[in-house]
Formats: C-alpha cells, sequence, structure tokens
C-alpha cells in the first residue's frame, strides 16, 4: 500500500510547468498542479492535467515498428536503428547531407535538443536545424 | 500546532492503516499517504489540496482499509457530500480536524473555517475555530449591480477561460465518470474560447447543492476567473429557496435527488 505524488516537469511544450504525478502501487494514476511551483503557480493547462493519460494508454507503441507491404511489423530496436541508419547513410551518399534535416522539439530537455544538433552537424554534416517553438 | 497535528497523526497511525496529509519534501508539499514508520515532521498544512479526494481513490482500491485524513474545514464539508453520494465510506475514516486561522480564512473568502464534528463520530479537533470570513466583496454588493453590467462582467471573466477543465479536475465533488462538459452533444470539442455562457453554466448548474466552498477552482484557475464568486451566489440561493446548503448535513438528501414535495421551494423570492 503506497500513495505519493512524484514531481515533474509536463512533457508538452517548452513552458516548463511543474506537476504532480499521483502514484498508488506504482501506477500512474492521476495528475494534481504543483501549488508552490514558481512556473504554473498551482495552474495546469488541459495537456499537463492528463500528462498522466498516455504513460499506460493501450494505444501506446511498446516497440519499433517496421512499415513493410503496406503495414507494420514489430521490430528489436537494433534492426529498427540499423535500418534508420542505412537509410540516412543512403540519403546522404546519394543526395548530399543537406537533403536531410533536423526538427528538434519543445518537448525534449534542453540537453536532448544539443545532442540533437550534435546529430546533425556532427554526424550528418548538415545546418538544417529547426525547433517547434520556432514558430 | 504543527507539531500537535504530526504528534496526533503519528499516535493514530498506530490503530489506522495509513492518513491522507501533505508532506512537504525538497520537491515542495503534496498528498501522501502516511504509514506506521513514516516521518511526520514532514507533515504541513499548506499550501491547499483536495485531500478528500485523495481519501476516496484510496478507499475505492483498498476495500477493507481503515483510513486517516488531516482534514480543514472545507475538506470535511466535501467529504459530506462524497459520502452522500457514495464517494467514501465514512465509516472507514477516522479525521483529525483541524481549525483554520482568521487569515487562512480570509484569504479563502470562507465562511466557515472550521469542520463540524458531530457530523462525524469518529473523529477529533485541532484547534480554535475562528469566526467567518467576509464574503467576497464582488458577492456582498452583487445585488447593486445592474443586470447588463454583470452579464458583460461574467461574459469578460469566461472570455479569459483556456479550456484546461482544470476546475472540474481539481474539484473534491465533481467525480461523474461522463461529463457533461465532454459530452459533444454540449460542448463542441476543440473550440475556444468556449462558448459563453453555455460552457460555464453547465458547470455552475452542476455545482448547484454541491459545492461546498472550499475556492479549489479559483485557485486551480491560470485565467484567474473568480468562479466561486458565481457559486457563492447559487449557494446563497439555494439556501433561500430549498433550505439546503451543500457540506452541512451528511444526513440531509440532495435537492437535485427529491421531488418538489419532498424538497419544496420554500421562499417566495421566484425568478
Amino acid at each position: 500500500m503506497d500513495y505519493q505524488n512524484i514531481l515533474t516537469i509536463c512533457p508538452f511544450c517548452g513552458c516548463g510547468c511543474a506537476l504532480n504525478l499521483e502514484v498508488i502501487d506504482g501506477e500512474i494514476v492521476g495528475v494534481l498542479p504543483a501549488n508552490d511551483h514558481p512556473v504554473g503557480r498551482g495552474s495546469l493547462c488541459i495537456k499537463g492535467w492528463n500528462a498522466h493519460a498516455f504513460v499506460n494508454h493501450q494505444d501506446r507503441l511498446t516497440s519499433p515498428l517496421i512499415r513493410e507491404n503496406g503495414g507494420f511489423r514489430e521490430a528489436s530496436w537494433d534492426e529498427a536503428l540499423e535500418l534508420v541508419a542505412e537509410k540516412f547513410e543512403g540519403i546522404k551518399s546519394q543526395s548530399g547531407p543537406d537533403a536531410i534535416g533536423v526538427l528538434t522539439s519543445a518537448k525534449c530537455t534542453n540537453e536532448e535538443n544539443y545532442l540533437l544538433q550534435k546529430l546533425a552537424r556532427a554526424v550528418f554534416g548538415t545546418n538544417n536545424v529547426d525547433h517547434c517553438a520556432r514558430l | 500546532m504543527i507539531e500537535q497535528i504530526q504528534s496526533r497523526v503519528e499516535e493514530n497511525l498506530q490503530d489506522l492503516d495509513g492518513i491522507v496529509a501533505l508532506r512537504l519534501t525538497n520537491q515542495g508539499a503534496a498528498p501522501y499517504l502516511y504509514q506506521s514508520g513514516d516521518d511526520v515532521a514532514q507533515l504541513v498544512m499548506e499550501p491547499r489540496y483536495p485531500v478528500s479526494e485523495t481519501v476516496s481513490k484510496l478507499q475505492k482500491r483498498y476495500r477493507d482499509a481503515n483510513f486517516g485524513i488531516v482534514a480543514r474545514g472545507c475538506d470535511t464539508r466535501a467529504l459530506v457530500e462524497m459520502s452522500k453520494r457514495h464517494q467514501i465510506d465514512p465509516n472507514r475514516l477516522y479525521l483529525i480536524c483541524v481549525a483554520c486561522s482568521s487569515e487562512q480564512a480570509d484569504a479563502c473568502h470562507c465562511s466557515e473555517p472550521y469542520p463540524i464534528l458531530d457530523q462525524w463520530p469518529r473523529s477529533e479537533l485541532i484547534g480554535e475555530p475562528v469566526a467567518g470570513a467576509a464574503p467576497h466583496p464582488l458577492v456582498a454588493e452583487y445585488e447593486n449591480i445592474t443586470r447588463e453590467d454583470r452579464w458583460s462582467f461574467w461574459k469578460l471573466q469566461f472570455t479569459k477561460c483556456i479550456k484546461c477543465y482544470g476546475c472540474r479536475d481539481i474539484c473534491p465533488v465533481c467525480f461523474c465518470d461522463a461529463c457533461a462538459l465532454e459530452d459533444p452533444l454540449w460542448v463542441e470539442p476543440g473550440l475556444l474560447v468556449p462558448d459563453f455562457p453555455m460552457y460555464h453554466l453547465i458547470k455552475a448548474m452542476h455545482m448547484t447543492t454541491r459545492c461546498i466552498a472550499c475556492r479549489q477552482c479559483e485557485t486551480a484557475c491560470p485565467a484567474g476567473i473568480p468562479l466561486t464568486v458565481l457559486y457563492d451566489l447559487i449557494r446563497a440561493d439555494v439556501a433561500d429557496l430549498i433550505g439546503y446548503l451543500p457540506g452541512a448535513d451528511v444526513d440531509s438528501k440532495p435537492p437535485l435527488s427529491l421531488t418538489l414535495a419532498d424538497a419544496p421551494i420554500k421562499s417566495d423570492l421566484v425568478y
């Protein structure tokens, strides 16, 4: 028997509102605002209020899918990542690195966004980096 | 007073399976289920959270458990309405009630900043009850505002709504499985600003005979809409017309579940 609230940052937009994930026996059952947090000050938008919903949702993908013959088949991470790398290499050798662009995300942390631009510049060799928040 | 609450929680934990109260960690304060052996020095009373909802969730999951709750006056009023509507089981709940200070009452415009213990055979009170605070200034002067001005005031307020559903989600007496505010028949999905005045009046109608004036909705509103001004006015009308005060009496049935013969309109003041 265990009930606690775990403080975290909303995974959606870049505002960075804090929220509490209500956890009963290790299962996330709901969201409460973080009333004493300076960003949201106890308020959330509709995304924050439902930030727990996707975690255990039945439609959530739990393994990589590879499109084949008009459908999808489950694959291992190794197989999926190898295929992605192979396709990127193919595009790069055929059309040059600037045929590739990287869209980063407000959902990512600063560190993840840093890594994505690093991947774009150092691995792909392109400066085509943009961000969904630069609208 | 907080030391007294902490020591009563520690003592009561010897007989109970757990007690719901706020816990302060280095991440801030939030509801928590204290169990025997937990450090009660982390127990705090601020900021306010709807702990009655937490109790409801836990009671539904643990059908045999005997829980306790550290409750303010508003929490006990919520528990009264939840009990009537089978959201909590009062026979499996022990209340450590805490009277709020005058400052806390003023901050909430709370007319009843203390629990009524005679509703709860299994309860105790910590602190001295203080007198109720003055109502929201708008409630006090509402009679003097013209209908046109009232209309434009609410139109301006409700235009600020970002439709987060936070007022519903935080509300301890909003617990229906099927919510009218999620029904496309009543509320068009994806429409921002929500329809004036239908969206907010549906919510207000559903608060009739339920709202226990805890002000959690107002605290949670990102747009600062003074929702409880509206709900206080409705509370006053329901008290006047039907003589029903939500949260006051666990044995009085909600008038919307009765016929007019059982709950007659008392006042001549019918609009």
